[in-house]
């Protein structure tokens, strides 16, 4: 259809995002070595986000495409934080 | 021939969102049941090699981005380039497969593996965390394997231009597929090795 809207990432792009990529997960590596707690989970999931959300943004491209797609993917995320969030209430006012 | 490029890649979406759905199932038991059990997730989690749920992460982030990169090649008209790095794509994807075999022989090796003796003897917080890893590392890693055959198809079609610079999408929805197998893993990898 509308080929000529094709925007054509430049390789430094993605590099840059690797970069970021694999400097996160380090953080994640050493994070999970120091005694937290409870935080270090939280911490990790935080971070992993962060990650998920770089992959879908310039990996999969939903920065550069057209919205719909940003917020079809935003309304899932939606319902499966909905079904955590109601199975947690379930479980802690049995 | 009539083509819709948004169609196919609104499709693929669609199917993305199913898979998302189905690991977020896996991932829902998996935090009821870490509520439930915390200590015994803890110990069996220590169990697990984290060195080479590093090294399977590292292999996935540059295998996503060079499948990225084969796509601005072929805008770009660089056939040779975007072939070399959907082939650096698939031995990547061959090579975490290889780390997982070797990871998940040393388990079987220790006897743990689903229903084993050894399992039976723990409890049974340890007996469901190991069957939630073995059964979502291993439906992630049957996902490799798809995604693998997905590539393979692509790499076909680009020897016989019949994936070109306008006419891509193909190559787009396998690029999207294998982001999912990454994204999948990135909260995967936290969640199994790094328990602390």
């Amino acid at each position: 259809m509308n080929k000529e809207n094709h925007h054509i990432v430049p390789y430094w792009v993605y590099f840059a995002v690797l970069g970021a990529l694999l400097f996160l997960t380090l953080i994640t590596v050493l994070i999970t070595r120091i005694e937290l707690g409870a935080l270090n989970t939280a911490a990790a999931m935080l971070i992993a986000s962060v990650k998920g959300l770089i992959v879908l943004l310039y990996f999969m491209h939903l920065k550069f495409d057209q919205k719909i797609y940003g917020i079809m993917v935003g309304l899932v995320t939606a319902v499966f934080i909905a079904v955590i969030i109601i199975t947690f209430f379930d479980y802690f006012y049995r | 021939m009539h083509r819709d490029d948004e169609a196919s890649k609104i499709g693929m979406w669609l199917f993305i969102f199913t898979e998302i759905l189905l690991f977020g199932g896996l991932f829902v038991v998996y935090s009821v049941y870490r509520y439930i059990h915390p200590e015994a997730f803890k110990l069996a989690g220590e169990e697990l090699d984290w060195v080479i749920g590093t090294v399977n992460t590292v292999i996935l982030l540059i295998s996503s981005m060079t499948i990225a990169m084969s796509i601005s090649a072929i805008q770009k008209k660089d056939k040779k380039l975007a072939l070399g790095l959907l082939y650096a794509t698939f031995i990547m994807a061959l090579i975490f497969l290889v780390n997982k075999y070797f990871e998940w022989n040393l388990k079987f090796d220790h006897g743990f593996y689903p229903s084993s003796e050894v399992l039976q003897e723990l409890g049974h917080g340890t007996i469901l965390f190991f069957g939630l890893y073995f059964f979502m590392t291993g439906l992630h890693a049957f996902h490799i394997v798809v995604g693998m055959v997905f590539i393979g198809f692509i790499i076909y079609y680009v020897h016989k231009d019949r994936i070109t610079f306008d006419n891509h999408q193909l190559l787009e929805n396998g690029g999207l597929y294998w982001h999912l197998v990454d994204l999948i893993w990135i909260f995967l990898f936290p969640l199994f090795y790094l328990i602390h």
